[in-house]
């Protein structure tokens, strides 16, 4: 009985590329904008800090929409990537698009309390031995940033994993290209006799969800101890 | 040799700070608040001054007249906090290493086998900094910031977390590396004893403001006598030498030109230079040589000032025989009634038994 179909296999393995992808590509962005926001000060700070957040205040729909409107192939960024060869709209990359965008909130504030946490006198340290801003934050910052990275990521991963709204509104969802789990839940419980096959998908998504919050309590524990120099 | 010239402000609160000094230490002293470790930060170029101009040995970390700001990872000044700041995630010896490995080679002066085996951290060097002690952990930061060859050591409070035991140990390892290395040390402290037994010159800080500088036993001695500080803040510094030790009593002499001055326990070997703080409390004065008296230590010299009219106590400056100053906290009533006043001649009388002979012990 839990044998489970082609198209149940497609819609996981997709998920869990499109939660991957997207967590590995936002990671940079999100670590660059948290230290930003951390520790630079700069006019306009609160509207990057309002636009870094608007995904969480938003309904779903409207950010899947907005993303439509930018990234379609008629849109104003959509247009430009279109003529490079580069289609998001209906398509899983989109989907890694939408995911990202939603989960780019929560792995932000996580990285920035991290790097909130250390103490600027450890950076002003390294720069006192001869390291420059960029060796600093390579060998300082960043390391001490771990447990909110990890986190972070996770909580973007388990956020992109389930994300819903955004991207149903802006790649639809299209068996093999675009229909993640929550995705083929959703069409499965249109269908008549689809609520068991439904239920089985629920679990699978509860299975990984969980899967991903041990891992990151792991990974916490073991960066906790390195940073405080114990471990 | 250290110029220092600048003017910084921080809010309400704003520094004006000149001195220059050849010493191999300068001591940093004030009360918290007086600016000093801000004054550090100046040199360090984690702060930028408003204007002035640091150099040291010829070196130009700061002049804003010539428009020259180096910045803080050019600067090779070595830091040593009061929490020592390691990095955590790294070993100990990564840590030890981090400034070397930033340091061009023709730049490293520093040995780094003999440093950590005068330091005693050969064995510490596979662990992590948050398994060390507060004396290893200083230790160590010391030998990190020395292997970065730096033009000069800021020190600010790095003994204030420690025990008397540890803090005796690393004024010990300083005083050393100050003779060993030659590399000059700014050091911040509040308290009198280690800034006057390691600086060469001082540099006294209030409320943002120079209000004494030049030997220790000239600078530390002038502050707080026409304040109204705390009377039992008060000191003199004495310099002396040691005459000798009777076995017997064990009993110290120090020789000062006004006379000998009596110390419990064993000081050092005959002829040590070595620098006494004497609070004012522990002084009493007396007009004429007592007798049938406990205290042994009797040194005449001549009222110069005495500070402060109204009030019960008064500080009476001495000026000793053959130089030197000695502040003595009494009341103003034996004030009156020995009708003390500037140029009259008087012992001051001080108990063996106040001053601590502990600082001098380590080595």
């Amino acid at each position: 009985m839990f044998s489970l179909s082609q198209d149940e296999w497609i819609a996981i393995g997709l998920s869990l590329r499109i939660a991957t992808v997207a967590t590995l590509v936002s990671l940079p962005v999100g670590i660059a904008t948290a230290l930003l926001l951390a520790r630079a000060r700069f006019p306009g700070k609160s509207l990057i800090e309002g636009l870094v957040h608007l995904p969480l205040v938003l309904p779903p729909v409207v950010t899947g929409f907005s993303l439509l409107l930018l990234f379609g192939r008629r849109g104003p960024i959509g247009s430009i990537l279109a003529d490079m060869g580069i289609v998001l709209a209906f398509r899983w990359t989109g989907a890694v698009l939408a995911a990202a965008v939603m989960a780019f909130p929560l792995m932000v504030r996580a990285i920035r309390l991290s790097i909130e946490a250390i103490d600027p006198r450890l950076e002003a340290a390294a720069g006192t031995l001869g390291a420059n801003r960029f060796w600093t934050f390579l060998l300082v910052t960043l390391p001490l940033a771990t447990p909110g990275i990890s986190v972070g990521a996770v909580l973007a991963f388990a956020k992109a994993l389930g994300e819903f709204g955004a991207t149903i509104t802006f790649v639809s969802n299209i068996p093999g290209e675009t229909q993640t789990i929550s995705a083929a839940i959703y069409s499965l419980m249109q269908t008549p006799g689809g609520d068991f096959p439904a239920l089985r998908l629920t679990i699978i998504a509860t299975a990984i969800a969980l899967a991903a919050l041990v891992v990151s309590e792991l990974l916490q524990r073991r960066a906790v101890a390195r940073v405080s120099g114990l471990a | 040799m250290i110029v220092v010239d600048v003017v910084v402000g921080r809010g309400a609160f704003w520094l004006e700070a000149e001195f220059q000094s050849e010493a191999g230490l300068i001591g940093l002293f004030g009360p918290s608040g007086s600016g000093k470790t801000t004054l550090i930060h100046l040199i360090a170029g984690i702060l930028r001054p408003a204007r002035g101009r640091i150099e040291i040995d010829g070196a130009t970390l700061f002049d804003s007249a010539r428009n020259i700001e180096m910045p803080v990872h050019r600067r090779r000044v070595g830091l040593v906090y009061q929490d020592s700041l390691l990095f955590p995630h790294l070993s100990v010896r990564q840590n030890l290493l981090f400034g070397h490995f930033f340091t061009p080679r023709a730049e490293r002066r520093i040995p780094y086998q003999s440093l950590i085996e005068t330091l005693g951290i050969s064995a510490l060097l596979d662990r992590r900094p948050g398994t060390l002690s507060g004396g290893e952990r200083q230790r160590v930061a010391l030998a990190r910031a020395l292997l970065a060859s730096p033009r000069i050591l800021l020190m600010d409070e790095p003994l204030a977390s420690l025990d008397f035991d540890r803090k005796l140990e690393i004024i010990g390892l300083i005083e050393r590396l100050r003779d060993e290395y030659r590399i000059p040390i700014v050091y911040v402290s509040h308290a009198i004893e280690e800034v006057s037994r390691l600086a060469g010159y001082v540099v006294v800080l209030r409320a943002g403001k120079v209000v004494g500088a030049g030997p220790p036993s000239e600078a530390l001695s002038q502050m707080n006598r026409a304040t109204h500080a705390d009377r039992f803040d008060v000191v003199s510094i004495v310099d002396c030498q040691v005459a000798g030790f009777d076995a017997q009593f064990e009993i110290t002499t120090l020789r000062h030109p006004a006379g000998a001055i009596l110390v419990g326990g064993h000081v050092g070997p005959a002829g040590k230079f070595v620098r006494v703080v004497i609070g004012a409390t522990d002084v009493a004065i007396a007009t004429s040589p007592p007798a049938d008296l406990s205290i042994r230590t009797m040194l005449p010299g001549e009222v110069a000032t005495i500070h402060s009219e109204t009030g019960a106590v008064c500080i009476v400056d001495v000026a000793l025989q053959g130089g030197g100053r000695l502040a003595a906290s009494v009341t103003r009533l034996a004030v009156s009634e020995l009708e003390l006043a500037p140029g009259a001649r008087v012992y001051a009388l001080i108990k063996a038994v106040a001053i601590d002979e502990r600082p001098f012990h380590s080595r």
